[in-house]
């Protein structure tokens, strides 16, 4: 069964199971593996995506959820890496294996939509959903303070 | 710092696949990890280039590319060892591209794990930047019919002060090609470097926050098959019988296919289990499910925690192998104390885990893309399992979604491969996380006994340490009963301690499942017990820890422990040039006590726990605060960490992996345990196996890197050790409780 949606702001169609996991056709069958698999039981955040503008975890979302909706990846979330969330982990050179940056960086823009100055509490409320094995958690804060200066 | 190749907006849709709409059917990697994809070397095929050794190959347009033989998982490799060599050649930065080096002997060892790739590689990489910048300045002389010594090179040119000429290093590509590749040259005095010891930005860091980074489980080939083993619960097992019908049933599925036994010792080799195929990840997964395997878990089904434990415990509290000998340990003191120490199992638990893609082609030959962390011992064995030579099997190296030593490991790789012959298709093998868990090569369970001997003044005139723990040895050799080797050369014959009496013994301990390497190895469970024991023995002496601690390193002085008869290999490196120098391990100390504000006033429930350990030649002192919240869990406030690794490259990377190795090491302080019962792994997950979340970490790591013109020593795994004994010493001094079993989380919770 074909599934039409909007990805990174492009109709598609994906012909998958519908209870094939969002992650999975994603990756697998659109091709974008900037979404990353790792715990596949919504427990560590790196498979985040956004359905409509809010941040879901694609891994335990069957693909069926996105027809007729929009899925931005980490692909989308700007044309040239200049989302100011994007910006503000390479300033502080956030990343170390880059592997949950994606959904890090997802779920950080997902929380400047919604707050625009969020602070070390509402960070960490959002973010504890998001594991990084490296350890790249105070800068992950210091970047989203600074992203959200940057958008202000 | 300018990013390295800025991304053009059309290079970074074909990269990330969104051009035409989303399909990728071909082998994508973006220049965040550009395999060397000929065995030749790097060059580029469409302009005119130099190579003056196997790292560097500049370009008729300027640009240079340098390879990168080491694996990228997080230290930031891609980015220091260009440095290295860019520094010594002159070369600007904004014109590298870094090039990924395949597994191959002519770039020398790739066995990126055991915080080597600078230590062991800091004058190789030098002398190839240098001889590089020499082939240059030779080939302007030659132009110029000047003599070299009257060139400088500067700035990715070469200039002749007496004629005022230049000629930039693309323009002298012509007459570089064919002059002999000098061996040696001379290297840069430190006051002269642009990049070594700077903080640089990460070469990756446009492709890591765009997605277009490529690690091994994102490689595509086209006609590739998904698979998801089903593997024994039980190391070593055996299947009797699976529904192979029921999984062909599931849409998708291609194929069942069952792998060959587990070989003992285990090695590098496929565990055994039962591989389903299919047309995507999904699939395979739903047709696993299907499988129901009936499993012969063998002889590894008696492995349960709670019984094994008590065995360890029992087996270091009787004398043992002696190992180092100071002295009579067993003088008669005025008093004694003792106590044991114990740690579980852990799993390394990278982010992405074990994945690779292997296609055999129609020439025989083998070919993979893999995240591993040694590619040429991946090559070995891929060769040895398929039968072919080592020349017909290439290994790509992608980025490393963490490694953390489980990727040292390439069996993984080797199901790939197998999988990829047996079907005639190409496969990638994607391991989930449960697999990872209970499937990997576990860091060792391990307890420890120590006892003190104190004299009148209460002065430590006596020490015993002894140790018990399945050894690594044991996944690669029959028989092994206990731990052996290099192990030991982590917190056991190097002990720093200025006591006069000291003996270590090593007692017997039986693997039941395949044990490996977690960053910083052994030195996690022995610097956990040193440190906490000689923090008790502070306590019970009603002395400062901190001061005790340094009474207890002495003055400054350099050990070899070959005058206690101990056999040690200072992680294979000169004792010399990287001695075991107590002077520097009391500055660490110092200094970090400085910056925590050592002595101060705390909060009420708050306490300091402090702790220091040499590792990989390098020294690191951590301090922690930590108090307990209203259900009694320890909540770590604040750490800082002093390290003193030598000559660094990247201050920023160093910082980084200490910020990193404070909050792996909370991990294993607070949450880190692996239980076994009846053979199987009980933990699964990051639900069963918690590591540290954000909301639990300090909001700032204090890092401190000491001034140092010694010899390069490691920084991935040296700031791990020391974290878990400084939180267990504050969990004390917060609450007069001590924690001698980890993790915490079982003392009351975390």
């Amino acid at each position: 069964m074909a599934i039409e949606f909007e990805l990174n702001g492009e109709a598609i169609s994906l012909d998958v199971d519908p209870n094939m996991p969002l992650l999975w056709a994603i990756r697998d069958i659109a091709g974008l593996t900037g979404t990353k698999y790792a715990c596949g039981k919504a427990l560590c955040g790196a498979c985040n995506v956004h359905l409509d503008g809010q941040p879901v975890r694609s891994c335990a979302v069957p693909a069926s959820i996105a027809a007729g909706r929009s899925i931005t990846t980490i692909e989308g979330l700007s044309s040239d890496g200049g989302h100011p969330v994007q910006v503000a982990w390479r300033e502080f050179n956030v990343a170390q294996c880059g592997y949950c940056q994606s959904g890090q960086i997802m779920t950080a823009a997902a929380l400047l939509e919604r707050n625009p100055d969020p602070t070390d509490d509402d960070i960490d409320l959002a973010m504890s959903g998001n594991i990084c094995r490296c350890g790249t958690y105070p800068r992950i804060r210091q970047a989203i303070h600074k992203a959200a200066e940057d958008k202000s | 710092m300018s990013e390295v190749r800025k991304i053009d907006r059309r290079e970074f849709l074909k990269r990330t696949g969104q051009a035409g709409g989303g399909l990728v059917f071909a082998v994508t990697f973006g220049s965040a990890c550009q395999p060397d994809v000929a065995t030749e070397g790097p060059v580029a095929k469409a302009s005119a280039s130099v190579m003056p050794n196997v790292y560097v190959n500049i370009r008729n347009d300027g640009r240079v590319d340098i390879v990168c033989h080491r694996s990228e998982m997080g230290q930031g490799i891609r980015t220091s060892l260009p440095q290295i060599i860019a520094d010594e050649m002159e070369a600007n930065w904004d014109m590298i591209d870094v090039v990924q080096a395949i597994g191959h002997e002519k770039y020398g060892d790739q066995n990126t794990d055991g915080s080597t790739s600078i230590r062991r590689h800091f004058d190789l990489l030098r002398n190839a930047g240098a001889t590089a910048r020499d082939m240059m300045i030779a080939a302007a002389a030659s132009t110029w019919g000047v003599p070299a010594e009257e060139c400088v090179a500067r700035e990715h040119a070469v200039h002749h002060e007496g004629s005022g000429k230049s000629a930039g290093y693309g323009d002298l590509v012509d007459v570089a090609t064919g002059m002999p590749q000098p061996d040696k040259a001379t290297f840069k005095s430190p006051e002269d470097y642009r990049y070594i010891g700077k903080p640089m930005d990460t070469i990756d860091g446009m492709a890591f926050t765009t997605g277009g980074a490529m690690y091994g489980i994102d490689t595509v080939v086209p006609d590739m098959l998904h698979a998801s083993i089903e593997r024994c619960p039980a190391f070593g097992g055996t299947a009797t019988g699976y529904d192979e019908a029921a999984a062909k049933a599931v849409a998708g599925v291609v194929d069942v296919i069952r792998l060959p036994e587990p070989t003992s010792p285990p090695m590098f080799n496929a565990q055994g289990g039962v591989a389903v195929l299919a047309s995507n990840t999904w699939a395979a997964l739903e047709g696993r499910k299907a499988l129901a395997v009936e499993w012969d878990r063998g002889a590894n089904a008696t492995y349960t925690s709670e019984t094994y434990k008590k065995d360890l415990i029992a087996s270091a509290s009787a004398p043992g192998t002696t190992v180092l000998n100071r002295g009579d340990a067993d003088i008669e003191t005025d008093s004694t104390f003792d106590a044991i120490y114990y740690a579980p199992h852990l799993s390394q638990a990278p982010m992405e885990p074990p994945a690779a893609v292997a296609r055999m082609n129609e020439d025989g030959s083998c070919e993979v893309w893999a995240c591993t962390q040694d590619p040429q011992s991946a090559r070995n064995t891929l060769a040895g399992v398929l039968g072919l030579e080592k020349e017909q099997v290439t290994v790509n190296v992608t980025l490393l979604g963490g490694g953390f030593g489980r990727k040292s490991k390439p069996d993984f790789i080797v199901e790939a491969a197998w999988l990829a012959r047996e079907t005639g298709r190409p496969v990638k093998v994607t391991w989930t996380r449960e697999d990872d868990i209970r499937h990997g090569y576990l860091h060792s369970v391990s307890a420890q006994y120590f006892r003190a001997g104190m004299d009148a003044d209460g002065k430590t005139v006596s020490l015993l340490h002894r140790t018990a723990f399945p050894s690594i040895a044991s996944t690669f050799a029959p028989g092994v009963t206990g731990p052996s080797g290099f192990e030991l050369d982590l917190g056991v014959l190097d002990s720093p301690w200025d006591v006069p009496n000291m003996r270590s013994e090593t007692c017997e301990a039986i693997a039941h499942v395949r044990i490996g390497w977690l960053r910083s190895v052994c030195n996690v469970f022995h610097a956990f017990g040193a440190g906490s024991f000689v923090d008790e023995l502070a306590h019970l002496k009603g002395r400062d820890p901190k001061e005790h601690l340094l009474e207890m390193i002495g003055p400054p002085r350099k050990i070899d422990p070959a005058d206690d008869g101990a056999k040690y290999t200072n992680y294979g490196q000169d004792l010399e040039q990287h001695p075991i120098d107590t002077g520097r391990l009391s500055a660490v100390v110092e200094k970090v006590a400085d910056m925590a504000g050592w002595g101060r006033k705390l909060p009420d429930g708050h306490g300091l726990g402090i702790a220091v350990h040499r590792s990989f030649l390098a020294y690191v002192a951590t301090v922690a605060e930590v108090s307990v919240d209203e259900q009694g869990r320890p909540v770590v406030r604040d750490i800082w960490i002093c390290i003193d690794a030598g000559t660094v490259i990247n201050t920023d990377r160093v910082h980084s992996q200490m910020e990193g190795a404070a909050i792996f090491g909370m991990s294993i302080a607070l949450h880190g345990e692996i239980t076994a019962r009846d053979g199987a792994i009980v933990q699964g997950n990051f639900d069963t196996y918690p590591v540290v979340r954000m909301s639990e970490t300090p909001t700032v790591i204090h890092t401190h890197i000491m001034a140092s013109s010694a010899p390069p020593g490691g920084v991935g795994e040296p700031g791990v050790p020391p974290v878990a004994p400084a939180i267990v010493n504050a969990y004390f001094a917060a609450t007069g409780k001590r924690v001698r079993e980890l993790p915490l989380r079982n003392m009351g919770g975390a």
